[in-house]
């Protein structure tokens, strides 16, 4: 029942939104102006372990958006929606983004403001690229923090820019179009705080029960991280 | 001859045409004026709160209702639609059957059958509704529950007539409260 409405969920995208592919020096004007779709290995297998599950609380942190809400409140799931980025904008884009963070009393005002909740509040976490725009002290707080708000046995979805040579990275709104199909709408472009390798993924997530990867060919590392 | 006469008197006339009088010229309505932007044009027969209003305290309303003014208390219009226009600033839990959000709200929603976030509003709070609808450009900071009603079962068939046709009595009715009243009624 649970993969037939994947099924039905999971519509084709239009021929039109071919994929573009980010290159090394960011050159690639489709991937940062255009709406694209593209398949999400990293997205099926988060809703494949949630399979057969209803009632459960995710944690989406692209910001609430049509698509999201009826996609996951489908499945019967409570969805908590955060625009993570937009608060980050908010507390740390007056000036240098990066410094700011490095900055504690700001740090500490956005970590009361963002990911703040009870412990153990949800089930599965839609994390798309933000851990890659928290320079690393903010990073650190951020993991420990989703530690603690995760279940036990919850999954999170990270996405990871694998091309160390970008000078900066195209900002999504993440859109579900489906099981496996997101719609990625450009927002902005910025340099990550840092590039993370296999290495610095698992280092990251050293505290949590396991890490899969998923490589994609358009340059991006989908992590199914295990609480 | 006489009563002739009398009875032309007396006869009750025809309405006379009413003597002509030269209608005044009546120049077409002026066309209401057009909202500026930013305004929304409040549907007729909606209550309002005006952009100037503060309000502090409990609103009820049996009626559809438009806020667009600064409220902090709750707010519950059980059976109807409630409209937060643009400049609309609630800090305030809400209650309604349906909610419309195009200004801000700070405060948790429950909208029976459902609640549309327009673009540019902002919503922080938990939401708990039938339906949902999110434009893009809504800001929104939340937990996001659907309520989705049980299917209703199906009502039993009446029977046609008071006489049990297989001679059994009848299903007897909910037993009424005890009580010398409910004695007294049987």
């Amino acid at each position: 029942m649970f993969r037939d409405r994947w099924k039905l969920g999971a519509r084709p995208a239009p021929a039109e939104a071919a994929p573009a592919r980010p290159s090394a020096n960011g050159a690639d004007s489709r991937a940062r102006s255009a709406v694209y779709s593209r398949h999400s290995h990293g997205l099926e297998e988060f809703f494949r372990c949630l399979e057969g599950e209803t009632g459960l609380s995710i944690l989406d942190l692209a910001g609430a958006s049509q698509a999201n809400v009826n996609f996951i409140t489908n499945f019967g799931h409570r969805l908590y929606s955060e625009d993570l980025y937009q608060i980050l904008e908010a507390y740390f884009g007056q000036g240098d983004f990066y410094a700011n963070q490095n900055d504690a009393e700001r740090a500490e005002r956005f970590l009361a403001h963002s990911l703040n909740f009870p412990d153990a509040s949800f089930d599965g976490a839609l994390l798309w690229d933000m851990l890659e725009y928290l320079a690393p002290p903010l990073l650190q707080a951020a993991v420990t923090r989703l530690e603690r708000i995760m279940k036990p046995g919850a999954y999170l979805l990270a996405i990871f820019h694998a091309d160390e040579k970008a000078e900066s990275v195209p900002v999504y709104f993440y859109r579900i179009a489906g099981a496996g199909t997101l719609m990625l709408t450009l927002r902005g472009l910025r340099r990550p705080a840092q590039f993370f390798n296999n290495r610095a993924i698992e280092k990251l997530f050293r505290s949590f029960r396991s890490v899969k990867f998923f490589l994609t060919r358009d340059h991006l590392r989908e992590v199914i991280v295990r609480r | 001859m006489w009563t002739k006469r009398k009875e032309e008197e007396f006869a009750p006339k025809p309405p006379s045409p009413a003597p002509s009088i030269p209608e005044p010229v009546r120049e077409p309505p002026a066309p209401a004026p057009a909202p500026k932007p930013g305004e929304s044009e409040l549907p007729r027969g909606v209550a309002a709160i005006g952009k100037s209003v503060i309000i502090k305290g409990q609103i009820l309303s049996r009626e559809d209702l438009y806020l667009d003014g600064e409220i902090e208390g709750t707010v519950e219009v059980p059976e109807n639609r409630l409209t937060i226009g643009p400049h609309g600033r609630l800090q305030a839990s809400i209650k309604a059957r349906e909610v419309v959000v195009l200004g801000a709200v700070n405060g948790n929603v429950e909208a029976s059958e459902r609640m549309d976030i327009r673009k540019d509003a902002r919503l922080v709070g938990d939401i708990k509704t039938g339906r949902i609808i999110i434009e893009d450009g809504a800001y929104f900071k939340g937990n996001i529950d659907i309520v989705r009603e049980p299917p209703k079962p199906a009502a039993p068939p009446r029977p046609a007539s008071p006489a049990h046709p297989s001679g059994a009595p009848a299903a007897a009715p909910a037993p009424p409260a005890a009580g010398p009243g409910a004695e007294a009624k049987r």
